[in-house]
């Protein structure tokens, strides 16, 4: 789960971390009240890079802030409407850092980062500069220690006194602190300004969230809903759904084979609709994920594609066959069945659906292909 | 880095079930039995004496290596258990411990492969279907016992994926070949058996002859394996599932995320091609890559 800045900034604030005082806003009015002297007005969108977007304005007056507002409250930045804006006192900036608290798949744990150079793409700085980041991996059954924080502040050389020194440990022994507590992927700073009064401030806070821990993550706000009409219904059902261009809807089991099938269908000329898979526990929920998959208007023909281990397919066949006949849907359907359960899976099919199912993967997907371009050919 | 074939010990390698009163733990201990796995205890707390499919039950894990040496423990708990159990397995001093759950925390997992560094235990998963190996014995949730998927052979197979990994098993065996172990590391952005450490197992095994590696977009892994496959002796066949999967959309596993450009299909074949190792375009090619090799 993306943190939105705002939120994000709350909680590395109840952790100890300067940030800026600022409002939240949800329309022109509320953003002009929260303005006075130099602000910032910043879009909150569930995404990076808002800056290059245009979704990050200094403003100087009530009038620059609610210029600012306007334009932003109601638009779109990149996939995300804008329905919020942070206004924010802008700080003297003497310099501005870089650190990052990350999980990392290399080393299996956390990784902490730290840069002099904050306030730009980081990947950037990874591809030109590498040696200026440094990257410290951490034993999480220690966790981060003062000394460790302090051999990565070394990369920094002499651009900060003792004194910022010691107030920077201190933000990454914090950062490190708020990464554990909230069960972060990711959790950046980028800057973290060195003000000309010399204190640290998070001007902007990027939080990434596990999906897997949200159930004991209370604190954190409602997740706003992200992708299509039928990703979101399909996530409300507890579906892992991708929507995509094509005209093949796809069913298979397991994600593995779910991406290989998408793949195999492409490399035979069609183009998948859907990612959709009905495995793991979802086996037994065929009937409402095939209504999800027929829901898109642009699937012309289907394709369920059966590898079962642990999945039953005899189990999944029965749910499609109810969900078929409820459904009586007007699209030829191709099957190619496997795995566990398969005689009775492919029994199934053929009495009750009539349909004969392919032994080969790439017969069924190349008749799938065939059948979609037929509808197609015949509706235009 | 020992041989896949002595993984978990040398047979016969007796396992603990974690979670075996509830309804998957039972159901595929029988499955295990009734294959020849040496399934010798159980462990669910506040159950102890009960027997499941004969299987003596215990309430804590140092009870039952009290009783019974175990080489590897399977964990059938719920994801937000997984993580004490696997680590009261660790503590416990099970040299081997497969956690099959989806879901897991991902901070959880991190402190279950730093509890197995400290204690030189192995971890595979989480989010995994276990291991196979045909005609001996299997530990998971794979359908060891399926003669359409499984067949004693010479070929290892190596899988992020449980249902990929079946699929290309019924091809092998379709085409006359067989496996000498099938390993499923699982779907999460972090596992405790990587596919470098599953290929240097390999690479040490007497039986086996080529690899099949099968994996899928997000994360460093296969490129990890890449790095490693260039001082291998034997060959290795690989796919890579999720060419269509759009960035910043999780592809049903928690790891089958292509995320800022990283973790791409591209990249992977690319990596993996370049190490020397065969790259199918679709998974059907995988055994006909497999038969224009010299085995």
């Amino acid at each position: 789960m993306f943190v939105e800045e705002a939120d994000a900034k709350r909680l590395l604030a109840a952790g100890g971390i300067h940030t800026p005082v600022g409002t939240v806003a949800e329309t022109v009015a509320e953003a002009v009240l929260a303005s006075g002297g130099p602000v910032m007005v910043k879009a909150q969108v569930p995404a990076g890079k808002r800056g290059k977007a245009g979704g990050i304005v200094a403003a100087d007056s009530a009038e620059e802030v609610e210029a600012a507002a306007r334009r932003l409250l109601g638009s779109e930045l990149g996939d995300h409407m804008v329905d919020r804006v942070l206004v924010e006192p802008r700080v003297e900036i003497a310099h501005e850092l870089y650190v990052a608290v990350v999980v990392d798949a290399t080393s299996a744990g956390p990784l902490l980062m730290v840069s002099a150079h904050g306030g730009v793409d980081i990947e950037d700085v990874h591809e030109s500069s590498p040696e200026s980041v440094a990257k410290m991996p951490i034993d999480i059954s220690i966790g981060l220690t003062p000394s460790d924080a302090e051999g990565a502040v070394a990369i920094l050389g002499n651009l900060l006194d003792g004194e910022q020194k010691r107030a920077l440990v201190d933000v990454l022994l914090r950062l490190y602190e708020r990464f554990r507590f909230l069960d972060a992927q990711l959790v950046e700073i980028n800057p973290l300004a060195v003000t000309t009064d010399g204190s640290l401030v998070a001007l902007d806070a990027k939080l990434i969230v596990d999906d897997n821990a949200l159930l004991r993550q209370l604190d954190l706000p409602a997740q706003r809903a992200v992708g299509t009409a039928l990703e979101l219904e399909a996530a409300e059902q507890g579906f892992l759904f991708v929507e995509l261009d094509g005209d093949v809807g796809v069913l298979a089991n397991g994600a593995g084979l779910t991406m290989a099938t998408m793949d195999a269908v492409t490399a035979h000329g069609g183009a998948p609709a859907n990612f959709l898979e009905v495995g793991g526990m979802a086996y037994k929920r065929a009937t409402p994920a095939l209504a999800l998959v027929l829901k898109n208007p642009k699937v012309k023909s289907l394709l369920v594609n059966l590898c079962g281990a642990y999945a039953r397919t005899d189990v999944i066949a029965e749910g499609l066959i109810e969900g078929w006949k409820t459904l009586a849907p007007d699209l030829e359907v191709s099957f190619c069945i496997h795995g566990t359960g398969e005689e009775r899976a492919q029994e199934l099919v053929r009495t009750e659906l009539g349909r004969e199912p392919h032994e080969s993967m790439d017969d069924a997907i190349r008749e799938a292909i065939a059948n979609a371009a037929k509808r197609v050919e015949a509706t235009s | 880095m020992t041989s896949v074939r002595e993984l978990f010990g040398t047979a016969p390698r007796r396992v603990l079930v974690q979670g075996i009163t509830g309804g998957e733990g039972s159901y595929w201990t029988e499955q295990m039995l009734a294959y020849g796995s040496q399934v010798v205890a159980g462990c669910t707390p506040g159950k102890a004496g009960q027997v499941v499919a004969g299987t003596p039950v215990y309430d804590t894990v140092s009870h039952a290596v009290a009783d019974h040496d175990i080489d590897v423990s399977v964990v059938f708990v719920p994801a937000r258990f997984a993580k004490g159990a696997a680590i009261e397995a660790i503590e416990a001093g099970v040299p081997n411990v497969i956690v099959l759950a989806e879901f897991v925390p991902v901070h959880d997992t991190m402190q279950i492969i730093a509890a197995a560094r400290a204690c030189g235990t192995r971890v595979i998963g989480p989010n995994c279907p276990g291991v196979v190996f045909p005609g001996r014995d299997f530990v998971g949730i794979m359908p060891g016992w399926s003669e359409r998927l499984f067949s004693p052979g010479r070929i290892g197979v190596v899988s992020r994926s449980g249902s990929l990994g079946a699929l290309i098993n019924l091809h092998l065996v379709q085409a006359g070949f067989g496996q000498s172990a099938f390993l499923g590391l699982g779907g999460d952005p972090i596992v405790g058996t990587t596919f470098r450490d599953a290929l240097e197992m390999f690479e040490a095994d007497p039986t086996t002859d080529a690899v099949v590696l099968l994996g899928e977009v997000g994360g460093p892994m296969e490129e990890q394996a890449a790095s490693y496959l260039e001082s291998m002796h034997k060959p290795v066949v690989s796919f890579i599932a999720g060419k269509n999967a759009p960035e910043g959309k999780k592809m049903g596993h928690a790891g089958a995320l292509v995320s800022g450009g990283k973790g791409t299909a591209a990249s992977k074949m690319q990596a993996l091609s370049a190490a020397g190792a065969l790259v199918a375009d679709v998974p059907t090619e995988i055994v006909s890559l497999l038969q224009g090799l010299d085995l």
